[in-house]
C-alpha cells in the first residue's frame, strides 16, 4: 500500500541504521513513546539492527495499558447490567479487571459489542432507543476528536441513550514526569506522530527548553523510526535540544485545527491516574459540565469502584523507562499475555508484551 | 491503538450532516469522516484513524523525504564491501 510498504524498504533501513552507528560516540538513550512505534521496533529487530549505538527504552504510550485497573472494572459492571450495551474497542475485551474481562461477561451473556468507530456507537443508540449505550472511550489525543465528534453527533441527533466511559490521557505531561523522575536516563524522546497530527509540536517545545532534551516527532514504519532515531542522534552529538518533525507527511506544526476545536469544545483537562504510574498531574481529558448528560461516570454513579494492583508487577519502573520488561521477575513465567500481572503486558503494544511476542525473553534467559 | 492508515479518497457525499468519504485502502474500502480534513479531495490519500480522517498526506513532502531515503539506501549499496546488499536478509 502506498505510503506504507515503501517506508519498510530493508536496504534502506540498513544504509539508516549503519549511518546511526557511525554517528554515535556513546549509547544514547532513547525513549518512543506511543505503543505502535514499540511494536513496529520490536517486530523489525530495530534495536538489534542499532547495536551499542543507541539503547531503546520503552515509554507509557498504550492506552490500553494505562487505563487503571478500576476504570475496567466499572466497565465490567455497566456491562452487568441488563439495560446496557457496552461499546468498546477490541483491544479492551480481554484486559482483566480484579476478577473477571469483559469477555466473559459477553460470554456470560452481557451486551457487549466490539466496534471499529465511535460513529457505529452512535448509530447502535439511534438504532436501539430502548437500550443504554455505553462507549468506552479510551486514547490518546489522536483518538480524543473521534470522541469529541461522537458526543456532538449524538446531541445533534437528540440521543437520550448515549454516553462515553472516558479515560483519555494526555503524552506531554507524561513526558514532563519521566523527566522530572530523578532516576531517569533518557536523553532524547521520538513524540507520536498521530498524536502530533491532532495538537501539533507546540507542546513539545515547553518541554525541550525546560529539559534540554531532543524531541523528534516520529512515523510509525521502520524507515520513520530509523529516520527519527537518526535525527535524535545527530542532536545529541551536536549537544542541541530542538523539536523537529520527521513524519512530514502527516505532522504541521500547528497540527489539525478542527480536530483541536471539536477536542475544546467536549473536554476539559485534569488530573488523571495511569494505571502503573499513578496520578499525573493535568494528564487527562474529562468531559466538559455542558455534556455531563453524556458522562457515564455520573450516570451510573460509578465512583466507588476501586482497585488494587498485583505487588509483584513493576510495570511503573518498566512504563518510565528506568527498567526493561525482561529485567521483572514475574516476566514471562508469572506474567504473561494470557495472564497478565500489570499494564505493559495487557496489550499487544505494550512493552512487556511486545517483548513477548517476539520471544525475547528466550533471547535473554 | 494510536494506528492509522494511509488510504485513498475516491468519493465525498454529505451523510447526517457530515462530511464523509469512501477510502481505498489497497483492495479494501471503507467509510471515513472527513469533517477534520475539509481542505480533502478525491484523489488525496487521507491518515485514518478509527473512521475519522485526521490529515490529508503531504504528497510533495513524502515525496522528496522518500526520494532523500532512497538515495541514502542507494549510496550504502554502492559503498557496501563486496558489492550490492541483498534486498532481504
Amino acid at each position: 500500500m502506498k505510503y506504507l510498504d515503501e517506508y519498510r524498504d530493508a536496504r534502506i533501513a540498513r544504509a539508516l541504521a549503519a549511518g546511526i552507528r557511525r554517528l554515535s560516540t556513546r549509547p544514547w538513550v532513547i525513549m518512543e513513546i506511543c505503543g505502535g512505534q514499540t511494536h513496529t521496533l520490536m517486530r523489525y529487530g530495530i534495536d538489534e539492527l542499532l547495536g551499542d549505538s543507541v539503547q531503546i527504552v520503552h515509554g507509557p504510550g498504550c492506552p490500553v495499558c494505562v487505563t487503571p485497573l478500576e476504570t475496567i472494572d466499572r466497565a465490567i459492571s455497566l456491562a452487568r447490567r441488563p439495560d446496557v450495551t457496552l461499546v468498546s474497542y477490541g483491544d479492551m475485551l480481554r484486559v482483566p479487571g480484579s476478577d473477571t474481562d469483559l469477555f466473559h461477561v459477553k460470554a456470560e451473556g452481557g451486551d457487549v459489542r466490539i466496534v471499529y468507530s465511535p460513529t457505529d456507537a452512535v448509530q447502535l443508540a439511534r438504532s436501539q432507543p430502548d437500550r443504554k449505550v455505553v462507549f468506552f472511550a479510551i486514547g490518546f489525543e489522536t483518538t480524543a476528536p473521534a470522541h469529541a465528534m461522537a458526543v456532538l453527533q449524538a446531541e445533534r441527533l437528540g440521543l437520550k441513550n448515549f454516553s462515553l466511559l472516558v479515560s483519555h490521557v494526555l503524552v506531554p505531561p507524561a513526558i514532563r514526569t519521566l523527566l522530572s523522575s530523578p532516576k531517569n536516563r533518557v536523553q532524547g524522546f521520538i513524540a507520536p506522530g498521530h498524536v502530533c497530527t491532532v495538537v501539533g509540536c507546540r507542546e513539545y517545545e515547553d518541554l525541550v527548553r525546560e529539559f534540554r532534551v531532543p524531541i523528534v516527532v516520529g512515523g510509525f514504519e521502520p524507515i520513520d523510526l530509523l529516520e527519527a532515531i537518526r535525527m535524535l542522534v545527530i542532536q545529541l552529538e551536536e549537544r542541541r535540544a530542538e523539536v523537529e518533525n520527521q513524519y512530514v507527511r502527516s505532522v504541521q506544526y500547528e497540527g489539525n485545527r478542527p480536530a483541536q476545536e471539536a477536542i475544546a469544545r467536549v473536554f476539559e483537562v485534569a488530573d488523571r491516574k495511569w494505571r502503573g504510574i499513578g496520578p499525573i498531574p493535568e494528564s487527562g481529558l474529562f468531559l466538559k459540565e455542558k455534556y455531563a448528560a453524556y458522562d457515564a461516570e455520573r450516570l451510573f454513579e460509578l465512583a466507588d469502584i476501586c482497585a488494587q494492583e498485583p505487588a509483584e508487577c513493576i510495570s511503573a519502573e518498566v512504563l518510565l523507562g528506568h527498567k526493561k520488561p525482561t529485567d521483572c521477575t514475574a516476566f514471562g513465567s508469572r506474567c504473561t499475555p494470557d495472564k497478565p500481572l500489570g499494564a505493559p503486558m495487557v496489550s499487544s503494544e505494550g512493552a512487556c508484551a511486545a517483548y513477548y511476542q517476539y520471544r525475547r525473553h528466550l533471547v535473554t534467559l | 491503538m494510536c494506528l492509522a492508515i494511509p488510504g485513498k479518497v475516491s468519493l465525498i457525499e454529505e451523510k447526517d450532516g457530515t462530511h464523509t468519504g469512501r477510502i481505498q485502502f489497497g483492495g479494501v474500502s471503507r467509510r471515513a469522516c472527513l469533517d477534520f480534513v475539509p481542505e480533502a479531495k478525491v484523489g488525496d490519500y487521507v491518515m485514518v484513524h478509527v473512521g475519522f480522517a485526521i490529515s490529508v498526506v503531504d504528497r510533495e513532502e513524502a515525496e522528496r523525504t522518500y526520494a532523500l531515503l532512497e538515495s541514502m539506501g542507494v549510496l550504502a549499496e554502492e559503498l557496501a564491501p563486496g558489492g550490492a546488499v541483498p534486498a532481504d536478509s
